[in-house]
């Protein structure tokens, strides 16, 4: 699962365990998803890197928050795992340097949030793509918060 | 079509409803849809509705414009009222109530209409459901959102008094109360928001009333068979209206319905028999009152509604006040109660209306309702009434408090606890989460602000401007001049300008002092003042051969003052200014110092002459550096001193002292010559003619650099010395000489050393910057390995 910030921010939230699907996506501005998708995916490698690289028994907060994946020219992707191994992706735009690490923070912890109030709804199967509005609301706040 | 008086009221409410029916947005033409639905409403029998149509004119004009709208209107209330259709009526009939429209066209229609929907509610509930009268239509609800709204937005005959924005204020205390009796529906309801309707109104809102009998017929099948039957049908008169009404009503939204219902109730809320039917189904899954359904359970109840998994799931989201995965009873209620909803043709809300919110504190009217209309609430035996008695499994009402979630409520505690500590958590998050470092810090970067050039350039033009007011003036025309082409390595004159700096200070109280002193100043301050520019002439390329003049320097003094200068100078490629000693020229030295000396006198650029002085005096320096020579390197002495007497006029010309010098050089090994004189203490002008010979004595290397320096220094000294030259020297001027040229090593010793220094720092800097540029350009350079 991963949730992709573009910023432009787009938010992706997807996949889960050896699948890796996403499970969610979101972009602001709403084109342009497909290369966001691409970029996702490409940082799954990299997700998969570090947790397999944390092995620690605990895990607390700060260890699901993996931090900068990777800078690219034109973005950088930050990721989260949650404990059930479901992975956060945010993709911002290099240009968007107002975004402190702290803020990446925040907005993960939002999105662990709101996906785990989306999770106890027993109407949703785990695996299926996220079609709260709830978490809309919050993701598209969260976005244009950013922006 | 005669003109139409309408009232202030009658203006205002016809406007709304024009507006209302205006769907297209014309402002001139109410839809005809909307017109038959209000119509309709009016609960006119058909031909009297045709009848007014053709009176105000429609029916001619094929639509309705705003004039025959108000006419059909007026007609309409005229028809209600019993009195005949007549155009004349129209005007003639005082004191015409409004007319009424039952289906949700107007809250105040709705009233009128009270009865009439009760009546008609009752009809199909017979006792089922003792349905609180005074319940609007449900329907009347999302209509009555659209009249609001719109009249408030678009109808410029609206009174401002209108206020919607204080409605839903009023109409959540309204819905309290509306839920209770609305016969007993205070007219302070009414006139909160329906003022500008009018105060005809007082029969209570009975939308809601409409809501609940159809809602539970609804329930009856609804676990069971799909939804059955809907509002409309519970109602046959207004079934069109309501089948109308509801896509208006799916229109609007929850907020809406909520302002609507603040005569009426709120068609969220949950009447007594639905809450009771609830409580059963609750009951059935979960048979402690205060306990919990878990998801799953609930799951499987609310699927067997038939509706979509993902209105479903938006129903949890909605009814699951607390995210717990977990429904107490409050919940259920309002989960079944948006269920129900939704399976009448209710757009589910985006937010939870208040009605369903549940009660996370102990219900108290005084502590809960923020309104006026507390009391009245209470007064009421609704189900929001009850609720405000009953603990946590209680009725939901109206609880748009958040701080509430933190109070005390047993089974809501845990959950306020969680939601707390979702909140908690976020900002324990914050807190705990240290700042990221890389954003937070940012990484100097080691840039070394030397002072090194700038800072010296700086000094020495303070120097050299400070030099200029100095009685030594010849040196102000010796930094210009050395600007030009004083390619004097850097280090020298960096060197010098270090000495300067230090000996700044102790340059002025030199400039109190004797001539030496002040020559040894001046001579410092030449440096200085070639300093800077030398310092520039470093970076670019290594200096020019300096114009040192001191070539003629014949004087021993000056050979060692040469020797010092000359150490530098010659390993920064400067010309053998300094290397050539006076002392070693013989007589014809002299003349070459001489030449050399009035090349410096001429030109300002002393590297010609100094170059051509320089080879002449170069091969002088073994000569000088011999001991051979020494004799005759006293012998120049007179001559450089001879020299320098004629150098001295020269100088004296540009400052009287005769250190100073056309060139810098000069000065410098005249400085040389002084400093040796001063820090000897001894007669400045005895010992600097044989400190040479010393020198020579002692050091024939030293000699060689010096020998420049000496000459400039002899040149420089001038008169001065020469006379001092001419005493005759003995063993004991050669130990002075010694000395002196000890001494004069020394200073080259410093001179170098701080040269070397300043060369250290300078390269430290270059290294530095190298090193930043490297990074820059590491960073600049696209990531390669990505």
């Amino acid at each position: 699962m991963m949730t992709m910030l573009g910023g432009e921010p787009f938010l992706l939230v997807s996949k889960q365990e050896q699948q890796n699907y996403p499970l969610y996506i979101r972009s602001v501005p709403s084109d342009s998803e497909l290369k966001f998708h691409y970029t996702v995916h490409t940082s799954l490698d990299v997700v998969e890197e570090k947790v397999s690289a944390v092995g620690k028994v605990i895990v607390d907060q700060r260890e699901l928050y993996l931090g900068l994946l990777y800078p690219t020219e034109d973005y950088k992707v930050y990721g989260y795992v949650t404990n059930s191994k479901v992975k956060f992706v945010i993709v911002v735009d290099s240009s968007n340097t107002s975004l402190r690490d702290n803020e990446i923070r925040s907005m993960f912890r939002k999105l662990h949030n709101s996906f785990t109030d989306v999770m106890c709804n027993p109407f949703y199967n785990p695996g299926d793509p996220i079609q709260s509005k709830v978490f809309d609301s919050m993701v598209s706040s969260m976005m244009v918060q950013t922006c | 079509m005669e003109t139409l008086t309408l009232s202030d009221v009658e203006q205002k409410y016809y406007s709304d409803l024009f507006v209302y029916c205006d769907t297209d947005n014309t402002k001139k033409v109410a839809s005809n849809g909307r017109v038959r639905e209000i119509f309709r409403a009016a609960q006119l029998p058909a031909e009297v509705i045709l009848q007014i149509t053709e009176l105000c004119g429609a029916t001619r004009l094929g639509h309705f414009g705003r004039s025959q709208f108000y006419i059909a209107l007026k007609l309409i209330a005229v028809a209600q009222s019993g009195l005949p259709l007549r155009v004349e009526s129209l005007n003639t009939v005082k004191d015409l109530p409004l007319p009424r429209f039952t289906v949700g066209k107007n809250e105040q229609e709705a009233r009128h209409a009270a009865v009439y929907s009760d009546s008609e509610n009752q009809g199909p509930y017979s006792g089922v459901i003792p349905r609180p009268p005074g319940r609007g239509h449900v329907k009347k609800p999302p209509p009555l959102d659209t009249v609001q709204p719109c009249p408030d937005t678009t109808s410029p005959v609206v009174s401002p008094s209108q206020s919607p924005p204080t409605s839903p204020h009023s109409w959540r205390k309204h819905k309290r109360q509306a839920s209770g009796g609305n016969s007993e529906r205070p007219p302070v309801v009414a006139g909160a928001v329906w003022t500008p309707f009018g105060e005809t109104q007082s029969a209570p809102v009975s939308g809601d009333g409409m809501w609940s009998p159809p809602v539970q017929e609804s329930w009856v099948s609804f676990t069971d068979t799909p939804p059955a039957s809907t509002i409309p049908t519970m109602h046959p008169s207004s079934i069109q209206e309501s089948t109308t009404i509801r896509t208006v009503a799916s229109a609007t939204t929850a907020n809406e319905i909520q302002r609507q219902s603040s005569n009426y109730d709120d068609p969220w809320k949950i009447t007594e028999e639905q809450r009771q039917y609830y409580i059963n189904q609750f009951k059935t899954i979960q048979p402690d009152l205060n306990g919990l359904i878990p998801g799953s359970a609930a799951k499987e109840f609310f699927t067997k509604s038939k509706l979509p998994i993902l209105e479903l799931s938006h129903i949890w989201e909605l009814s699951d006040f607390d995210k717990d995965g977990a429904l107490t009873l409050d919940e259920f209620c309002a989960a079944f109660h948006l269920v129900v909803a939704r399976k009448n043709g209710y757009d589910l809300p985006e937010k939870l209306p208040e009605s369903l919110m549940p009660k996370l504190i102990d219900l108290d009217d005084s502590c809960f309702v923020p309104f006026p209309d507390q009391a009245q609430e209470v007064g009421f035996p609704s189900s929001p009434v009850e609720v405000t008695s009953n603990k946590s499994p209680s009725m939901p009402s109206l609880n748009q408090t958040w701080p509430e979630l933190n109070q005390s409520n047993e089974q809501w505690e845990t959950f306020s606890e969680r939601s707390s500590s979702s909140q908690t958590l976020t900002q324990f998050d914050s807190n705990i989460a240290p700042a990221d470092p890389d954003t937070a810090i940012v990484h100097p970067v080691p840039i070394r602000m030397t002072p090194s050039k700038i800072h010296m350039q700086e000094m020495e033009l303070k120097r050299t401007g400070s030099d200029h007011t100095h009685p030594t003036s010849p040196l102000m025309v010796k930094p210009p001049e050395l600007s030009e082409d004083n390619k004097l390595p850097a280090s020298i004159k960096f060197v010098a300008g270090n000495t300067v700096g230090d000996g700044y200070s102790s340059s002025d109280s030199f400039t109190s002092d004797q001539e030496p002193i002040s020559g040894v100043v001046t001579r410092q301050r030449s440096h200085s003042g070639t300093s800077p520019e030398g310092l520039k002439a470093v970076a670019p390329a290594p200096p020019p051969p300096p114009p040192r003049p001191q070539a003629s320097h014949s004087r021993s003094s000056s050979l060692d003052m040469n020797r010092s200068f000359a150490a530098v100078p010659a390993g920064q490629q400067q010309p053998g200014v300094v290397a050539y000693a006076p002392a070693v020229p013989p007589r014809p030295q002299p003349a070459q110092a001489s030449g050399s000396h009035g090349h410096r006198s001429t030109d300002g650029d002393a590297l010609g002459p100094h170059a051509s002085t320089s080879p002449q005096k170069i091969p002088e320096q073994p000569n000088f550096a011999d001991f051979s020579h020494f004799q005759a390197f006293a012998s120049e002495q007179p001559p450089d001193d001879a020299d320098k007497h004629g150098e001295v006029p020269q100088v004296a010309e540009k400052a009287s002292d005769p250190t100073c010098s056309l060139r810098t050089p000069k000065v410098d090994p005249q400085s040389e010559e002084r400093t040796p004189a001063t820090t000897k203490g001894a007669t400045p002008l005895a010992p600097p003619p044989k400190k040479p010979i010393r020198r020579r004595l002692k050091s024939e290397d030293e000699l060689r650099p010096d020998v420049e320096e000496h000459t400039q220094k002899s040149s420089v000294g001038a008169g001065v010395l020469t006379t001092q030259l001419s005493i005759p020297r003995s063993v004991g001027k050669d130990k002075k000489a010694i000395q002196a040229s000890i001494r004069r090593n020394k200073e080259t010793n410093t001179v170098l050393a701080r040269l070397n220094s300043e060369l250290q720092q300078q390269l430290k800097d270059l290294l530095e910057e190298r090193i930043s540029l490297e990074v820059q350009l590491e960073q600049l350079r696209p990531f390669s390995h990505l």
